[in-house]
């Protein structure tokens, strides 16, 4: 039967708007619970030592102050946080314990918790506890690592924890056979996720019940729950973990940090409700951080301008510990450096390093945003020593439609494949061409205009998504006719809600008003997987169109009954059922709730995929880079709701921007983080970028879902950092400015004009 | 990191607020907008024992314009300036600067005598009061006394101002409606703190040279601080690119600026050359008719 909804599509204002403007939204600091305590953390002030002793006495002699939890109440063995993504054996050692246990080994590390009546009683207990502890010297760089007067973990005797491989073809015979080879070193800098409101908890244990109560959940709560639930030696159904409105998540929020366990830990053992909130300066040493990469990479080309090989060292700063994703950074920048062009033969090495850092973890795009600006940027090297022109470059070697599936490399030591399932990059290449006035912006090129150079910058890029293995959702025709939608997906600031009730609407006909989304709280549905690697709408999308069939057939099942015909004579009209001219409102057609669940399966990855450009200006007295203008064109395969996927796009590539530009999270070689307040970290401001665009295609549906889309919205802040760098170098075409390093603050940009200066006077 | 404990207290008068920070031998300290004491409390940098507020206090919130210059009362905050239309003829370098403080909400709170007070060494106030030979108000136990800005800025958040003082008003002497002048600064973001700035103003004689040249710098030592070699290096000269080029060169010759997580010294240099080569032009087309600046 043909759907006679059409939300999918339609550009919905957003259904949790008038509820977060009006102020009425719930985010975990508006969580209280009677009777509650409040929990601090005490965070180790030294990069790397051995803990000789803590003494608490006179913390827990303050009024107020209640218990002091420290590694040594955790049990004979400190709990450890599960690597949650590639859990492979070898990264088990470099697991994060719960408290520091024994040694320290980031500044920012939980060395002890307390718990007191209010929150600023806690704080002053902190400057109460006595530590001992005996420093090691900090590791805080590639240097260091190789010098090694000192290693993190001692059993493991290295500071390179492992070493992922991505392999394609037979890169070293390509480039013994290449016309040419040109090799490079590149460096992205440390920086990560700052949502609008920093993590939160608020636990109550119900000692009757037996049951953990957890506000603040976001993300994952499936996964957590299970983690937690072990932790504390509980079944699963013991712990609820409730989802509350976010501020934006980022791949960051959400991941199980060792707060997730102290603080229920904490209420379990006080029997009273615990509430703890992260202030800004301990989220910038506490929650993961990203992207912190060095490399060398080497492209051989043939003298046509083909691409016939990648190969490289990549060296990925993971920080302190092992997070729970924290391999997915540096894994997909070896797997993902070819991007959507024809490599042949990839042979790339990406060893992860632990240093005495905050540990990372994945941040929207990760390794993806690094591993653009590194081919990008090598791609435009290439364009300028060949002289061949750098768009015809990039089309003589954009993956074509007619060799999809096309396959990437090789990744061990998780030994899997992945493959590019459908698109045509080379339109999308074009329009974008045609979109920003490519040729027409041309004539800036290299011009020096009001005392700014011109200059443009392109990228191509591809985002993966919709990662399995599957998401659930339950859907509920109450039985005053409307319909409750429980979905195993989060929402993180997306729109979750109305994109989600609008492929309700669809599913099941029944009008959108009609729709209320239930999503992320583990008593929604029995399982679910959550919202990371833009998954939400491919997999929680699909798993509402599986179930809204379910439900129709129930419905036509139910009317049957009372019409007493067969199931497929019942028409599903509206609000209503009807039958051979008969009609009953769906409001009067059962006294109870139909309820029905699905699970959506994939195993395949969706690619969605773009081309960016970029106009700027460089202030060569300065440094300044001003963004003249910014295009990004993207197809998602099909598109649910415009608006919302356009809001999401723009704030991809401002948040690209903060990278490109502005964003550093800098060390000290003693391992002392410089940066702890929004005066130093360095965030977009609303006035900072005002000119960008977007627009999305739908060219080629996704073939593995139901619904034909992919996974989209995270994917604008890939190319960024390739793009600007690429646009910088054609401003400074004329000074042969290479752009390698990533932020370009206005003193990186001075320094590279400075060195070029000097080149020119020394070769003339 | 939210404030170690401390009193509070609210006086109504001058006197009372100065015997209340005599009163705690140099523990006390005074709040105003907050905007820089209330990080450094969250932060736990300061944990003074009482604080002391000046927001009852009255006739500090006033902008006065005479023939000798205009008058700030200490509480007087950056919308004040912002929206005083007065100002752009009446004292124009200080209008300008003031565009350059920080954000809409902390324009809306923040003070002169606080900022003063503070001397962070890029902060606009401390580095416009210096250049424009500026007198402090300040009254302490001892009672009143004027203080030359030169003698009050004595290195990084440090000045001559004692515990128990209070600044109630700074004093910027008059303002010739021909003088040439330019402020300039440059921040990564809009409203972030300085990396380098210039204020400078000049007036000409009957050969068109420059005379009685002022050149304050903000964000390139540990407090503002005036370049005598510069100013002198343009004193009884055209304005041509000559000067200008010998004047910058002589300002960069003469500062040596720190270096930090946001720039090193040597990027500041050459920025504070730029800034104030590119307010030497500015100053130069003022005075022609129909001129932009730069």
């Amino acid at each position: 039967m043909k759907a006679s909804n059409s939300y999918i599509g339609r550009p919905m204002d957003r259904v949790e708007d008038l509820r977060m403007v009006r102020g009425r939204g719930t985010y975990v600091a508006d969580v209280n619970r009677p009777d509650q305590l409040y929990g601090v953390i005490l965070r180790s002030s030294v990069a790397h030592g051995k803990i000789r002793s803590i003494d608490f006495t006179r913390a827990l002699e303050l009024p107020g102050v209640k218990l002091v939890l420290t590694a040594a109440d955790l049990g004979a063995t400190v709990p450890r946080i599960p690597v949650r993504l590639q859990p492979l054996p070898e990264l088990e050692p470099f697991r994060q314990p719960m408290l520091a246990d024994r040694k320290v080994r980031y500044v920012g590390e939980p060395i002890a918790v307390v718990i007191a009546e209010s929150a600023a009683i806690a704080e002053d207990a902190l400057e109460h506890i006595d530590l001992d502890i005996e420093r090691l010297p900090a590791i805080t760089n590639r240097e260091q690592v190789e010098a090694a007067a000192s290693v993190l973990f001692e059993d493991h005797g290295s500071n390179t924890a492992i070493t992922w491989k991505a392999l394609l073809g037979d890169a070293d015979a390509a480039f013994k056979t290449a016309d040419y080879v040109r090799r490079e070193r590149f460096q992205i800098q440390r920086h990560t996720a700052m949502f609008m409101e920093p993590r939160g908890f608020v636990a109550e244990w119900d000692a009757e019940a037996a049951k953990l109560t957890v506000w603040g959940a976001a993300k994952l709560a499936w996964h957590n729950r299970r983690v937690l639930a072990a932790a504390l030696g509980l079944d699963e159904d013991a712990v609820n973990l409730v989802e509350v409105d976010v501020g934006g998540g980022f791949g960051s929020r959400g991941e199980f940090y060792p707060e997730d366990y102290l603080i229920p830990a904490a209420a379990k053992i006080m029997q009273r409700p615990v509430k703890w909130t992260e202030d800004r300066r301990e989220h910038m040493m506490s929650s993961n951080h990203a992207r912190e990469i060095e490399c060398n990479v080497e492209i051989a080309v043939s003298r046509d301008g083909r691409f016939l090989g990648l190969r490289g060292q990549i060296w990925a700063d993971i920080g302190a510990y092992l997070r729970t994703n924290g391999s997915m950074g540096p894994r997909n920048v070896a797997q993902f450096m070819s991007g959507p062009y024809c490599f042949g033969n990839v042979d790339l090495k990406c060893s992860m390093l632990t240093t005495n850092k905050t540990p990372s973890g994945s941040y929207r795009g990760p390794g993806r945003f690094e591993t653009d600006f590194i081919r990008e940027r090598l791609i435009d090297i290439v364009a300028r020593e060949l002289k061949i022109d750098r768009l015809e470059l990039r089309r003589r070697n954009l993956v074509a439609d007619s060799q999809m599936p096309y396959r990437l490399p090789f990744i061990t030591p998780s030994d899997s494949s992945n493959e590019l399932d459908s698109g045509d990059y080379h339109a999308v290449f074009e329009r974008c061409l045609k979109e920003f006035g490519w040729e027409e912006r041309s004539k800036l090129r290299g011009k020096l205009v009001d005392g700014y150079y011109h200059g443009l910058g392109i990228g191509s890029f591809i985002e993966g998504g919709a990662a399995g293995p599957k998401e659930d959702a339950r859907l509920v025709l109450e039985t005053d006719g409307s319909l409750s939608v429980y979905l195993g997906s989060s929402a993180i600031g997306q729109g979750l809600e109305t994109i989600m009730a609008q492929i309700a609407a669809d599913a099941t006909e029944l009008p959108f008003e009609k729709i209320t989304v239930n999503h992320g709280s583990t008593s929604h549905v029995k399982d679910g997987y959550g919202s990371y690697h833009s998954r939400s709408t491919v997999m929680g999308g699909s798993s509402i169109l599986l179930a809204g069939e379910k439900l129709k057939e129930l419905i036509r099942e139910t009317a049957a009954k009372r019409f007493n015909c067969g199931p497929a004579e019942i028409l599903i009209d509206g609000e209503q059922v009807s039958y051979a001219g008969n009609h009953l409102s769906l409001s009067k057609l059962s006294a109870v709730p139909l309820e029905v669940e699905a699970s959506f399966y994939n195993t395949k990855h969706t690619w969605a995929y773009g081309t960016q450009a970029a106009h700027v200006a460089v202030d060569p007295g300065t440094g300044e880079v001003k963004v003249v203008d910014y295009l990004s064109v993207e197809d998602v395969g099909r598109m649910i709701n415009p608006l919302t996927l356009h809001g999401q796009a723009i704030g991809a590539i401002v948040q690209g921007l903060g990278g490109a530009l502005l964003e550093h999270l800098v060390y000290d070689t003693e391992g002392q983080l410089l940066t702890g307040s929004f005066a130093d970290y360095l965030l977009p401001t609303a006035s900072d970028f005002p000119n960008i665009r977007s627009i999305t295609l739908e060219l080629k549906p996704c073939p593995n879902n139901p619904l034909g889309a992919k996974g989209a919205g995270e994917g604008g802040v890939i190319p960024v950092g390739g793009v600007i760098g690429n646009a910088v170098a054609d401003a400074l075409f004329h000074l042969n400015v290479q752009p390698l390093e990533l932020p370009l603050s206005p003193p990186r940009i001075w320094e590279l004009i400075e060195e070029a200066h000097q080149q020119q006077l020394g070769s003339s | 990191m939210k404030p170690p404990i401390f009193e509070y207290a609210s006086p109504s008068t001058i006197a009372e607020a100065v015997s209340l920070l005599a009163s705690r031998d140099g523990n006390a300290k005074v709040i105003s907008g907050g905007q820089s004491l209330m990080p450094m409390l969250a932060f736990r940098l300061a944990s003074p024992e009482l604080l002391v507020d000046l927001k009852q206090l009255k006739d500090l919130n006033t902008i006065i314009i005479r023939d000798d210059g205009v008058r700030l009362g200490a509480k007087v905050r950056w919308c004040d300036i912002e929206s005083d239309k007065r100002l752009d003829r009446s004292h124009p370098l200080l209008a300008e600067a003031i565009k350059h403080v920080a954000h809409y909400q902390v324009r809306n709170r923040g003070t002169v005598g606080g900022s003063l007070a503070h001397a962070d060494p890029s902060a606009e106030m401390p580095g416009v009061t210096l250049t424009c030979d500026g007198l402090m108000t300040i009254v302490g136990s001892r009672g009143m006394r004027i203080e030359k800005a030169s003698d009050f800025f004595i290195g990084p958040l440090t000045t001559s101002l004692e515990p128990d003082e209070i600044i109630t008003e700074v004093h910027l002497p008059s303002w010739p409606a021909d003088r040439r002048w330019a402020f300039r600064e440059f921040a990564r973001r809009k409203g972030d703190f300085a990396m380098a700035g210039v204020a400078l103003f000049y007036d000409l004689d009957q050969e068109n040279r420059a005379v009685d040249a002022h050149i304050g710098v903000i964000g390139v030592s540990d407090c503002p601080i005036r370049l005598t070699a510069a100013e002198a290096a343009l004193n009884g000269n055209a304005l041509t690119e000559e000067t200008f080029s010998a004047v910058v060169a002589a300002a960069k010759g003469s500062i040596d600026p720190p270096s930090d997580i946001h720039a090193s010294g040597a990027y500041r240099r050459a920025l504070l050359g730029t800034l104030l080569g590119r307010g030497l032009h500015q100053s130069a087309s003022r005075g022609e008719t129909n001129a932009s600046p730069i």
